[in-house]
């Protein structure tokens, strides 16, 4: 059975559009159904490849952003000006177009209950994605491992997932702070301005409660908030890392 | 290092997974130029290039490049002096 | 196996006449950055290019000495192996046949060393009569770090991972050692109108 899980997991399969949901501007997630998926770990993420008539092949990776649902994934996709593959995704695809997938793929920048916690999730724009997963998957089992949520985009409309961290917030007792970059709307309560070591201080997981952290997002980003982390006290074992280029990986 | 042309090892563990048959991003790599040790997850990956150069995150020593050729994939080893996978 | 996905093509690819691009090429308007590791960040003051011979003597530069050289300005096309071509790229910079005025026997190969560490190898003859330079400015600026900066290796007529970015020197002897991509498994002389990417073509 192991055997038969990883041959799936190494082939390319195909993946079907079931959906499409807006989630900002410029973020629109695609729902796939992939028969035979063997399932994944919130975390993980999936290599997606685009063929063109001429030959042109194109692999991008994106996070899985659902828990695990028989057939079901979810990806979120954040357009990028000038992308090659984002625009396709995001512009062109119609529900019903099939796409090869393989995955699941990573074995350190996953949570899941037993690795316990409590957890520390750390997002800058689309870096937001795997760490909900992580969310979702916490929500929807009902686990009372504690979760902190943190993240950063340039300006409110950036912002993902707003009403459904709202209501985590209000049933589920995970503390969730957003901080805008670049603009924020007349009286906005929360932080305006990138991660900082005060911030992590004001809103993270104390060091003393040895927190699992992950940290997602642009390269820059992810070294700024894990090389903070560590200044202020946190172990650096404790700190798991996920850096995404320019387009998207 | 102050630079942001990386990534880090998860972004090739599509690439590992098809090599090794393996899921490979949580195995510990040893650097044998400075002894550091970091999940395969956590190393740094340079994509934009004609192959993938896998350097330390702490001295920066390149670790392991692979070169996509006609009909396969070289691993060339460099200063990645072991690996070492969790029993399961 | 793979499926065909019906409107996607590779992203701003631009027109070119065909006897201008070698096999299995497309041109682009852009300048992709490539890179295996990070950045160089080389200040004009610690800045040093040194050229030695097959007996070891040589001749070494400060950026100023290296600066009051005659230059040139010249109108190439770039081949990357990773399929991209750029057509009419301006570059400035000092011929290598000058830099070779100043050392005795450069011998039939050198080693281009890089800050940072990475090595490409060429024959002599492709070097001289014309066909290199160390190139200081593209498109009447600065080469900046990203590209090579403060000085990188121009040699247009091979694959451009021969034209080394942040150049810091040659040794020049009577064996072809090969460079860093070259002993990953890339050809070791990269002729893009012959398609040498791999050793072996």
């Amino acid at each position: 059975m192991a055997r038969a899980a990883i041959q799936r997991r190494l082939n390319w399969s195909i993946g079907e559009v079931v959906e499409f949901v807006d989630e900002s501007p410029r973020v629109r997630s695609l729902v796939i159904t992939s028969p035979g998926w063997v399932g994944h770990l919130p975390g993980q993420h999936i290599d997606i490849r685009l063929t063109a008539e001429d030959g042109y092949q194109a692999q991008r990776s994106y996070s899985i952003a659902t828990p695990e649902e028989d057939d079901l994934l979810t990806i979120t996709v954040e357009l990028i000006e000038d992308g090659e593959v984002s625009p396709y995704l995001i512009e062109a695809l119609q529900v019903g177009d099939q796409i090869e997938i393989r995955g699941p793929i990573g074995g350190y920048f996953v949570w899941h209950e037993a690795l316990g916690g409590p957890v520390q999730l750390i997002g800058g724009g689309s870096g937001v994605v795997p760490l909900m997963a992580m969310l979702r998957a916490r929500v929807r089992t009902g686990s009372d491992v504690p979760f902190r949520f943190l993240s950063s985009a340039r300006s409110h409309e950036d912002l993902l997932f707003q009403n459904e961290l709202n209501g985590i917030v209000s049933r589920d007792g995970v503390i969730v702070t957003h901080t805008l970059t670049r603009s924020h709307p007349e009286g906005w309560s929360g932080p305006a301005r990138r991660v900082d070591k005060a911030m992590l201080e004001e809103y993270a997981w104390p060091p003393d409660h040895r927190p699992l952290a992950y940290v997602c997002g642009p390269t820059g980003f992810v070294e700024s908030v894990a090389t903070s982390l560590v200044e202020i006290g946190h172990e650096p074992d404790r700190i798991r890392t996920e850096r995404f280029g320019p387009s998207g990986r | 290092m102050s630079d942001d042309r990386h990534l880090d090892g998860n972004a090739v563990g599509g690439l590992l997974l098809e090599i090794f048959g393996h899921e490979m991003t949580a195995e510990l790599g040893c650097c044998g130029h400075c002894g550091a040790v970091n999940p395969i997850a956590a190393v740094y990956v340079y994509l934009e290039a004609p192959g993938v150069v896998v350097r330390c995150p702490a001295c920066a020593t390149v670790l392991l490049v692979i070169t996509e050729l006609e009909s396969s994939y070289r691993v060339s080893f460099e200063e990645l002096s072991w690996i070492q996978h969790t029993k399961s | 196996m793979a499926i065909i996905n019906r409107g996607f093509r590779r992203k701003r690819e631009v027109g070119a006449p065909p006897d201008r691009v070698p096999p299995g090429q497309y041109v682009t308007a852009d300048f992709p950055v490539l890179s295996a590791g990070p950045t160089p960040r080389i200040g004009w003051d610690e800045w040093r290019f040194t050229i030695t011979d097959k007996k070891g003597t040589g001749k070494s530069w400060s950026w100023a000495e290296f600066r009051d050289m005659s230059s040139e300005q010249v109108t190439v096309d770039i081949h990357c192996v990773t399929k991209w071509s750029k057509l009419d790229t301006v570059w400035e910079g000092v011929s290598v046949d000058t830099l070779l005025t100043y050392i005795d026997d450069p011998g039939t190969h050198l080693l281009v060393r890089s800050y940072g560490g990475y090595t490409t190898n060429l024959p002599t003859n492709d070097v001289t009569g014309g066909k290199a330079w160390v190139a200081f400015g593209y498109d009447g600026e600065a080469i900046s770090p990203e590209h090579g900066g403060p000085a990188r290796l121009l040699v247009p007529h091979l694959y451009f991972w021969k034209s080394a970015k942040w150049v810091n020197g040659f040794d020049f002897s009577d064996h072809d050692r090969r460079g860093f991509w070259e002993s990953y498994g890339y050809h070791e002389y990269g002729d893009p109108w012959l398609e040498q990417r791999y050793s072996g073509d």
